[in-house]
């Protein structure tokens, strides 16, 4: 088997919108390893190894964000243009999740790079759909639950 | 005489000038003529008298003694009068005594003498003269004369008069195509000027004043309008750049309230919501995982407040919707009606899984409208319903577009609010509708200049009627009645 298990970071401030994503991973049973930070300053340190997660090396290939675009400290839109300036980071595939349609098209006219859309919150179909669209079919195995999905931080 | 009304004034003063001129000439030349004719018949008949006593003197004897052939001799001496046509003897008893008659030609003399006098008789002059001796009449003279020499004269005539007329024709207009120049030029000149005014606009130039007749008046009285004409436009100038810059200093502060606006809904829209989320996710959760020690009660209290918050969202939507709507530039052009139609059908029936639609589309020929037509279409309708037609009709040259369907209807009575934000004619339980949404198709069909009516009856469902600016008539017309037929 396996492929190795592909790790969502959910960039996210708001507690309850990470709550309410948490439960439905756990309750359509995605196995994947789901780390949660909540400022894109932290979410800029644990994807390129700096600060705080400085010394773990990342392998882009396991990766898919989930990033919100209202954060604290460095706002989302800036985390996006960084991930996707960097050569190392540019291919991991960041679906963006916005409060309504008209974001992503606000979005979208940046051009930035970005990988899927996802409105909030983050329901089954959604999530199924953008992971779909990313081709990360392993995602939607429903293998028993051997590894606990831990939420980070 | 109306194509001379239209002649240039050099051509008026001409043709005036000759005709006058040529009038004078005809009658000077008229009156001389009559005059002539008058006189040269006079003179005729007196030479024809005076012939008539010369002869009638010398042939007195004749006469007296009856002597045929002297008087016959007499007569024929008029041989070397040519335009004697006939002469004869009549005796004192009125016979005939005597004729002579020109030759070849065909005059006769009448049996007995007319009476005395001279007389203009188809086309001679005949005149019958006493003959007396010694104061007793013996005899009369009869002498017919031809008027060769009169119609050649007045032949002459008429070929003078011709000659002075073209004569004078021709120095008339000579003279009038000089003399009319001094009329005709500061008129041109005055023309000339209103015409450059007129054509660049330029209220500098000047008339020229020429002379102190009604012409330099009107000249001097022209220059005083135009003085007037140029202060009045400088002054119309400084007003316009004046408006222009209040104008521009308007358009951007309404732009910047605009931009303002813009980011404030925004904002507003994305805060607003983060909080519904929650509210709805938290009690779909609820539902979820403790829907078995939930009694029926809390499980129904719990969809409510789920349901609640989905609503406040669409509502947020709309709301959005309608307000970026009135700050946009509408871009139209041409689209296919039926394709716009099947595309919104198509986003409407993803939200109809499940229920059973049906949709009949009606001859929908090709219209200018922008994207947002989109929208007016998918709110137009309302949710509930299961037979849904959308076509279009002709009506006074009018192209109206409809759709109509078998809902539930409303009361007519109400139809006044129904484009109303907010406005409702069901309690809300009953539709999904946000009421946001007719308010929407409203704003963006006047946006096309056009207008949007409804007619429905309860429970026989509703049309929705609406119009778009700009639409040519099309040639089909279906002709369909739209109140209510179903």
């Amino acid at each position: 088997m396996p492929e190795a298990m592909v790790e969502i970071l959910l960039v996210e401030d708001n507690p309850n919108d990470v709550t309410l994503t948490l439960r439905t991973f756990k309750r359509y049973h995605f196995s994947n390893r789901i780390r949660v930070v909540y400022d894109g300053a932290e979410a800029l340190e644990f994807i390129f190894g700096t600060g705080a997660y400085a010394g773990h090396g990342f392998d882009p290939t396991h990766r898919v964000i989930l990033l919100d675009l209202h954060l604290p400290k460095v706002d989302g839109l800036e985390v996006l243009q960084r991930i996707k300036a960097d050569p190392r980071t540019r291919v991991i595939p960041v679906v963006v999740l916005t409060s309504s349609r008209e974001q992503c098209d606000v979005v979208e006219r940046y051009q930035l790079g970005v990988n899927g859309y996802i409105i909030k919150p983050v329901d089954f179909e959604q999530f199924t759909e953008a992971m779909r669209q990313l081709r990360f079919r392993w995602v939607l195995l429903d293998p028993p639950p051997i590894l606990p999905s831990t939420p980070g931080a | 005489m109306w194509a001379f009304a239209d002649l240039p004034i050099k051509r008026k003063l001409t043709l005036v000038i000759m005709l006058t001129n040529l009038t004078a000439v005809l009658l000077a030349c008229a009156g001389f003529a009559i005059y002539e004719w008058m006189a040269f018949r006079r003179s005729m008949v007196a030479d024809l008298t005076t012939l008539a006593d010369v002869i009638g003197a010398t042939s007195t004897a004749a006469l007296a003694f009856e002597d045929r052939q002297a008087a016959a001799e007499f007569l024929a001496a008029l041989k070397t009068k040519p335009h004697i046509v006939a002469a004869c003897f009549y005796t004192k008893d009125g016979y005939f005594f005597v004729g002579y008659f020109r030759l070849g030609g065909e005059a006769e003399c009448a049996a007995e003498p007319g009476p005395d006098g001279s007389r203009f008789e188809q086309g001679y002059l005949v005149l019958y003269h006493p003959v007396v001796e010694k104061g007793s009449r013996i005899g009369t003279l009869y002498l017919e004369s031809d008027l060769r020499a009169m119609q050649a004269r007045f032949r002459l005539y008429i070929w003078i008069v011709g000659l002075v007329l073209l004569t004078s024709v021709v120095g008339a207009f000579l003279l009038a195509e000089v003399l009319q120049w001094r009329i005709s030029a500061p008129v041109l000149a005055l023309a000339n000027t209103a015409k450059m005014v007129s054509e660049r606009q330029d209220y500098t130039v000047r008339a020229a004043v020429l002379a102190r007749d009604e012409l330099g008046l009107l000249a001097e009285a022209f220059n005083v309008m135009l003085t007037q004409i140029q202060e009045r436009d400088v002054a119309l100038r400084k007003m316009n750049e004046e408006l222009e810059q209040r104008v521009q200093e308007r358009t951007a502060e309404l732009q910047a309230a605009n931009r303002e606006l813009e980011a404030f809904s925004y904002s507003v829209s994305h805060d607003l919501r983060s909080p519904l989320r929650a509210i709805s996710g938290f009690s779909r959760i609820l539902l979820e995982d403790y829907a078995p020690q939930l009694p029926d009660e809390a499980q129904q209290y719990l969809h409510i407040v789920d349901s609640s918050g989905q609503r406040m969202g669409r509502l947020i939507d709309d709301l959005l919707t309608f307000s970026r709507l009135g700050r946009q530039e509408l871009t139209k052009k041409p689209i296919a009606t039926a394709d716009l139609v099947r595309q919104v059908l198509n986003d409407l029936y993803v939200e109809q899984v499940g229920r059973q639609v049906e949709i009949t589309l009606g001859d929908l020929p090709p219209c200018q409208a922008a994207p947002a037509l989109r929208n007016a279409l998918k709110y137009s309708r309302q949710r509930e319903v299961a037979h849904i037609e959308v076509g279009c009709q002709e009506n006074d040259g009018e192209r109206i577009y409809f759709v109509k369907d078998n809902g539930v209807g409303f009361d007519m009575q109400y139809a006044n609010k129904l484009f109303g934000v907010f406005q409702r004619l069901h309690r809300a339980e009953e539709y999904e509708g946000t009421g946001v949404g007719l308010a929407i198709v409203q704003r963006i069909v006047h946006r096309h200049g056009g207008r949007v009516w409804a007619e429905a009856a309860v429970d026989h469902g509703a049309t929705f009627y609406f119009t778009l600016e700009g639409d040519p008539p099309h040639a089909r017309g279906d002709g369909r009645n739209p109140a209510g037929r179903r």
